[in-house]
Order: C-alpha cells, then structure tokens, then sequence
C-alpha cells in the first residue's frame, strides 16, 4: 500500500455525484449507504413515536392522544421498527458494504438484484406508510385475527401489503448473501476462516430465505379475508384464530435471530480487535450462529402459553425455548472470555460492543422467565415482555448497529470521527437504556399490560422513570447524527486501518475503491490473529 | 412497598405463592449469573485495560472439562426450572371437582359474568374466599385475555371456542381485572375488578342480587323457545339424540370415529351440526350460528351440561 502515498486513490464516493450516480448504482458499497439513508429515517420515525408513547405514558390518564392515536402510534412503531429498521439493519447497511470486503471479492454476486431489493424495500414500506397518512393501522406490528381481518376499522390491507412487498427485499438480499459466500470467497478463505461476522450473515440469509415466506402467505391470508371475506381466521366465517397465531410466530420468532445474529456478528468483529487477542471459541461462536439459526424454528409456540393452544403442546414448545438458550449462553461466555489476558482499550465501538455485552445479557436472562411456563402465565402480555425484547432489539441489535457503525465509519467514509462525542454517546445510550426499560420488568411483574393507553395510578412511579429515561435514550441517538454528520464532511482523514484490526476490508484504502481490491487477496490463515507483529510489546 | 414504590404484585391466590417462588429463584439465579458475567467482563476490562502490569503470558488455553461441567450445570439449572415451571402449569388443566362454574364473556369492550345461580354482573366478577372458581370463557367478537395479577392467571378468551381459568381467591378485597390481550379502540378500558369476599358475605352478595332463573335454567327456557326441544324431547316426527348424560361422555359419530362430548364439541354440534353427526341419525338439525349469541351459548351449554351428572365431566 506504500506506493498509494500521495498519490488521491480512487474511491468509490468519488466515482460519479448527482443523483443518477447513486440511484442506479449496482456497487454494494452505495446501495449500502442508500438502505443507511432510508433505515436511518425510519429509525428516527419509529423513535419519534416511542418518544410520543412515553410522553403518554407518563401520566396514567390517556391525556395526549386519544386511544385510536395511541394504538396507530404503537403499531406503526412496531412496524417501521421491526420490518423498515431492524430486519434490514445491519445486513443492508454494514452487511452489504462489508461482506464483498471481507471476503476478498469484488461485488456481491447479484448487484442488480441488490439494487432491485432497495428499490423494493422503498415501494413496500414506501406503501405503509401511505396507510399512516391516509389513517393509520391500528393492529399492532403483530395483526392478530379475527382483529385485523374483521373488525379493525383502520387501513390495514395497505400497511400488510406493505410489509408483504418489503419481504421480498429480504429475501433477494439472503438469497444474494448466500451466494456471495458460497461462491465469491477469496482464494485460501475457507470456511472456518471466515470472520464471525460472514458466518452470522449467512445464517441471517438462511433465516431470511426460509422465514419470509411465511409471513408473506399470512399477510396475504389477512388481506383476503379482510377484502374478500374468504374465511380462513375468522370462525364466524368457519377460520381458526389460532391458526394466525402459528403461522405468524413461526415466522416471527426465527425473525428475532434476523434481528439479533447480524449484532453478535459485529460484536465478534470489535472485542477481539480493541483486547488485542483472538476471538475466543470461534468454532463455538460460529457453529452457535447455525444452532440459533435452525432452533429458532421450533419454538414459536412459546408465544401462545395462555392463547388456548394445548397445554401439552406448551410443554414442548418450553422444553425447546431452553435449548435454544444454550448457544446464546456459550457466545455470550465466549466474548467475555475474549478479555482475557488482552491489552484493553475503549474506544467508542468497544464501549458499544460492551454494552451490548451487558444488554444482551440482561435480556437473555429475561428470556429464563418467559419460557418457564407458570410465570409466562402472569408475565404475558405485559411490560416484561416489552422489556424483554427490547433489551434484545434495540439494547441488543441497535447497540450492536451503533458499534459496528462506529467501528467501520472510517472504512466507509474514510474520515474519523471525534471520540470523545461517541464515548459519551455510548455511555448516554447505555444508561438511559437502561433508564428507559429496566422500570417496565418491574411493571410487568407488577402485572402492567402491554398496549395500554391508560392504567391505573399505582403504576406511575415506573412509567414515570421510564418515560424520563426515553429522553436520555433519545438524546444518546441524536447526538451521533450530528457528529457522524460533522464528521462525514469535515473529519479528519481516516487511514486504511486506524484500528489495526484484521480482516480484508482493513487492507484496502479508506474509503475503498469501486472494485474493492486492486488485486484479489490471497488468505493464509484464521481471522483474528490479534495482537498484530506491529502492536509491540 | 416501601416509600409507596410497588415492587411485587399482591398474592391473593392459592397459585401465587407457587408462582413466586419459581419467580424469585429465578431472580436470584439469573442475577447471580448476570452479576458473575458483568464482574467478569468489567474485571478484566480493568485488570487487563492497556498498558497495566497484569500478567499476560501463556495461553488463554481452553479446558476442555471446566467446558463441559460449566455446558452441564447450565443445562441441568435450565431443565429444572422447564420441569419447575412446568408442574405449576399443569395444575391449570385440572380444576378442583368441587369449583364453583361462572360463565365469562370478553366484548368490546367489556368483560360479562354469570353465576351459577343465574346472576350477572358486568367488568365486576365476585367470588368466594377458599372456593375454586373457574370461569369459563368466551368471546363475543376478538380475542380478550382474562388477566387477574394478584391471582397470577391469564387465559385468552377466543372465539368460537371455549377456555378456562381456574383459581381459589385466598384473601378477601378488590384485585384488578385487565383484558391482557389488545383487542381495538378501548383495550385499555376493558379492566375490571375481582371482588373476593368470605363465602357467608358472597352468599349474601348471592342473595342480593335477587334469586331469579340460574344460568342451566335460563339455558333450559332458550332451549325450549329456540326449539331445540322440539327435536330432542321425544318428538314424534324427528328421530333426534336424547341429550340426557350426553355431556362428559364418549361419542359414537357417524364417520365410525368417536369423540368426548366436551363444551367444544357440544358447542359445535349447535353451531356447526353438519360437522360430526352422531352415528345412527340423520343429519337433519339446522345450524344456530348467528341465531344465539356467545352469551345464549353459554347459558345452552350450562343447561345442556347440568344433564349430566357432576362427576361426569371431564
Ligand atoms: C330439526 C331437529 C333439531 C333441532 C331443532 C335441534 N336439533 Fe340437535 N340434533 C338433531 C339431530 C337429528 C341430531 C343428531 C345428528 C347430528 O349429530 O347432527 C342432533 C344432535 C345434537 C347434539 C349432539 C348430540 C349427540 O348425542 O351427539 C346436540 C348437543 C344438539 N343436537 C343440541 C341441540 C340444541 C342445543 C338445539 C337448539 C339450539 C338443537 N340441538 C336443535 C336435531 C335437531
Ligand atoms: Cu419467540
Ligand atoms: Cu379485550
């Protein structure tokens, strides 16, 4: 890389400006940055509206929005969060930048269908949230039946439609990861030299692949009794309520490992690169990956303890939700061990991945609950769920997105950033994290239902903590948009590798060039051969 | 409580001590888990930060028996507490045989109960102290769920069958009633209050709100005025099954399978008859779907049911 030395590289930013440049892209690298675009918008919606819901919910009057507002605020919170963020999270951003990168190769092995799946994913949600504007969707991000079919009286054909289009950029974006790592891995990069992040977006992709298509045939099931009066939930019209309730979680609990992989995936990549040490257990960590990926589609029953499925059926369904917690358990045993022995330091991408360490963990162990059949019973569909999975999500996946942002921005930007703003937005986003949902397992062992517009006085000594913490939490979100867009103009000048971490995408220049490589790279050896020669002592 | 800040629910049922103390032994294994894990992590970020003087020589090698000891004990922790949590909720599916049987019905948005006794009362459901109660649920239109906190139960209410949650109040006093299951508009305004009073202060409660038909009698008279009886009571002109014992009792059907006569299945034989005939009659009984409503179906079924000797039921 020597020779580059004065010499301006071209970059993949510099090839071409203006609009056309950049919509009709086919480099993975801008299609990249076009999902960051879209996702961080709708990041800031769905945030938006929760910060609306915990204003509400400061007091225990429904005071500020009347009850329809409300259920329309929690659905399309739900919806743009889970289908328009965290779904395509990480795979469509980092993962589309960095998986041609890591891997040695030039382009995913589709780019036209990488830009179709863009294009796609812009019309579907593109779609939902026409339905908002014409009058909302008031069903939940879940759209239980007979509700949604028969007797919502909101829009909820076109915000199911939406999210039914949206599944077809999934499931072009897995069907192109999975090629891409099957076929396009440079020469010497076997599969147990892959870094832990490719395995996670290849199980990602499976999941996505094998997943999505449920969930398409569910929506489109809702929208045909809703329109056509086809009886297929309703048992007014000889359905089976239940049988929603089956085909959307046996979509909707792999899809938590959709939302959850790709961030143990980068998490992998940051704590072995700032202890300076290998990962550790990496055939453990990423076998786990698989485990998760294939066990996570036998245990949606867990949602439906007290929904009238049989109890015998629950027991099973219970049995397996504690097995899927053991390859959770070993990862998480197996980055605090990476620790060990290490050389530490705490960079804005490491305090994010311990934090998702911490909130991982804490929402993990939650999990021991709701699986344990006679307390799901009480916890149910109350608060503790809510705080359950969004220490998962957003403690969890958000965390790690906020990681792995940090930790590839000069790759992706080739420009650093201040480090003193992104360690103190780590820690606010931490504690006011923390702040925000560690008051709602409380209220859910209290017995506080979820989706509740109003409640009972005696409840408002959480609500209140929580509703203060959103402010600090929202504030921690805010503060990197302005220091990462400060930064992407005006930062100072990123080198090719300003953490010295392995992995191929750090031996290409910052920002990279449109081919990635200028000559194809040759691995010789597993990743994560931390400390490097040049660390020293 | 302290300084007025809630931190556990009431316990106010025989199943909520149980319940607890699966809660609280997992509360004390997963903090103490969480608590080694974050005094792992945050000891060897001090221990091991850069440039400090800790000892980093030799291998972070792996010991293959420490592995398997740590995968075992894990593995047996969360076995048990699957079995622990398992105990506890098969105790749902068998009621005490003495349980006193309210009918309950969710609707938009509020909760309908009726006493054995005929009584009815509305978001309100009162019960004894030291008595099961199951309620029997159903739905009216989308699915509710019956949630009392302090008692530790939660039964989804569905349409077009029937559930049950049982549970024996142990202290007297008021306990919040919520619809845990959203259900549109006005979720949140679908909560009520259990009452649970001494047996002799629910038997005057009984006695107040006036003795007029029970709920079997009141279910016998739809029985007669929608004319089931005209079929089923020795008519002459159709050749209709006798519905004495027929509840709690195995089914002959005409497809040569047989079936228990549960509430599901004597609830389908109003509403869907067509589905399973029983063998030896000729499938002329019409359908009452969008005749009777949720609540005429459960005062049929608690007539249809009081046919059957108490022990039947299954
Ligand atoms: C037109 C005559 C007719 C009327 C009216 C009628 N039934 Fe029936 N019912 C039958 C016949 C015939 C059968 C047996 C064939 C079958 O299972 O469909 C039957 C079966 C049943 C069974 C199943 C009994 C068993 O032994 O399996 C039940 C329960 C029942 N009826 C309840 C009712 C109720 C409640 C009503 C009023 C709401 C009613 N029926 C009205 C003719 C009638
Ligand atoms: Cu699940
Ligand atoms: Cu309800």
């Amino acid at each position: 890389m020597s020779e580059r030395i004065g010499a301006v590289p071209a970059t993949y930013m510099g090839e071409g400006s203006g609009p056309r440049a950049w919509l009709l892209t086919t480099d993975h690298k801008r299609v990249a940055w076009l999902y960051l675009v879209a996702l961080t918008v709708f990041f800031f919606l769905g945030g938006a509206m929760a910060v609306l819901i915990r204003v509400e919910l400061a007091t225990p009057a429904g005071d500020l929005v009347s009850d329809d507002a409300y259920d329309r605020l929690f659905s399309i919170h739900g919806i743009i969060m889970v289908w328009f963020f965290l779904v395509p999270s990480i795979p469509a951003t980092l993962g589309n930048f960095l998986l041609p990168l890591m891997i040695g190769a030039r382009d995913l092995a589709f780019p036209r269908l990488n830009l179709a799946s863009w294009y796609v994913f812009i019309f579907g949600s593109g779609f939902t949230l026409y339905s908002v504007i014409a009058g909302g969707v008031d069903t939940g991000w879940t759209f239980y039946t007979p509700f949604s079919t028969m007797f919502s009286n909101s829009y909820v054909s076109a915000a199911a439609f939406g999210v039914f289009i949206v599944g077809f950029s999934t499931i072009m974006t897995g069907i192109n990861f999975i090629v891409t790592v099957h076929k396009l891995r440079a020469p010497g990069l076997t599969w147990f030299r892959l870094p832990i992040f490719v395995w996670t977006m290849y199980a990602t992709a499976l999941v996505m692949v094998l997943a999505t298509p449920v969930l398409a045939a569910s929506l489109i099931l809702i929208v045909l009794e809703r329109v056509f009066g086809i009886g297929v939930f309703d048992p007014g019209l000889g359905g089976d309520p239940l049988l929603f309730q089956h085909l959307f979680w046996f979509y909707s609990h792999p899809a938590v490992y959709i939302m959850i992989l790709p961030g143990m995936g980068v998490v992998s990549e940051i704590l072995p690169c700032f202890s300076r040490r290998p990962l550790f257990g990496y055939t453990a960590v990423a076998l786990s990956s698989m485990a998760i990926a294939i066990f996570g589609f036998l245990v949606w029953g867990h949602h439906m303890f007290v929904s009238g499925q049989s109890a015998y059926a629950g027991l099973v369904f219970s049995f397996l939700s504690y097995c899927v917690a053991i390859p959770s358990a070993i990862k998480v045993f197996n980055w605090s061990l990476t620790l060990r022995k290490g050389e530490i330091t705490f960079e804005t991408s490491m305090l994010y991945a311990l934090g998702f360490l911490g909130l991982f963990t804490f929402g993990g162990l939650a999990g021991l609950f709701l699986a344990a059949l006679a307390v799901d019973v009480h916890v149910h569909d109350t608060y503790f769920v809510v705080a359950h999975f969004h220490y998962i999500m957003v403690g969890g996946m958000v965390t790690a997105f906020m990681a792995g942002i940090h930790f590839w921005w000069p790759k992706i930007t080739g420009r650093m950033y201040s480090e003193t703003w992104g360690r103190i937005a780590a820690i606010v986003t931490f504690l006011g994290f923390n702040l925000t949902f560690f008051p709602q397992y409380v209220l859910g062992f209290l017995g506080m239902p979820r989706r509740y517009h109003a409640y009972p006085p005696e409840f408002a000594f959480w609500h209140i903590l929580s509703s203060a913490g959103a402010v600090v939490l929202a504030l921690g979100y805010l503060m990197p948009l302005f220091y990462l867009g400060w930064s992407l103009f005006r930062g100072p000048r990123a080198p090719d590798n300003p953490w010295r971490a392995t992995g191929l995408e750090w031996k290409t220049t910052s920002p990279p060039p449109p081919h990635n490589f200028d000559e194809t790279p040759v691995v010789d050896g597993p990743p994560y051969r931390y400390p490097l020669a040049e660390d020293g002592a | 409580m302290s300084f007025g800040i809630p931190f556990a629910p009431e316990q106010a049922s025989s199943l909520a001590p149980g319940v607890d103390h699966l809660f609280y032994a997992l509360l004390a294994f997963t903090f103490a888990l969480g608590i080694f894990l974050s005094a792992l992590v945050i000891g060897y970020s001090v221990k091991y930060r850069a440039g400090s003087p800790a000892d980093r020589s030799g291998e972070r090698s792996r010991s293959a028996p420490l592995e398997i000891a740590w995968t075992t004990a894990t593995l047996v922790v969360a076995f048990a507490i699957f079995a622990w949590g398992a105990v506890l909720f098969m105790g749902r599916e068998h009621p005490p045989a003495d349980a006193i049987e309210i009918a309950g019905l969710g609707k938009q948005w509020m909760w309908q109960f009726r006493h054995p006794g005929g009584q009815r009362e509305i978001d309100e459901l009162h019960v004894p102290v030291g008595r099961a109660v199951v309620v029997s649920l159903a739905s009216q239109d989308v699915i509710h769920s019956f949630f009392v906190p302090a008692f530790r139960v939660k039964q989804d209410a569905v349409p077009g069958r029937t559930t049950h949650v049982w549970f024996t109040a142990t202290e007297p006093g008021r306990f919040h009633l919520f619809c845990a299951e959203y259900c549109g508009t006005e979720h949140s305004g679908m909560v009520g209050w259990v009452v649970a009073m001494q047996p002799e202060d629910y038997a005057a409660w009984l006695e107040r709100q006036g003795s007029g038909d029970t709920l079997a009698q009141q279910g016998e008279k739809l029985f007669r005025a929608l004319g089931c009886s005209g079929c089923h009571e020795n008519s002459t002109a159709v050749r209709a099954p006798d519905l004495h014992g027929v509840y709690g009792r195995p089914v002959a059907l005409a497809n040569s399978q047989t079936v228990m006569a549960d509430e599901r299945y004597l609830r389908d034989s109003i509403l869907q008859p067509a589905r399973e005939v029983a063998a030896g009659y000729e499938p002329v009984m019409p359908s009452f779907d969008g005749l009777v409503d949720e609540g005429e179906l459960q005062m049929l079924l608690s007539y249809l049911k009081s046919l059957s000797p108490k022990e039947a039921s299954p």
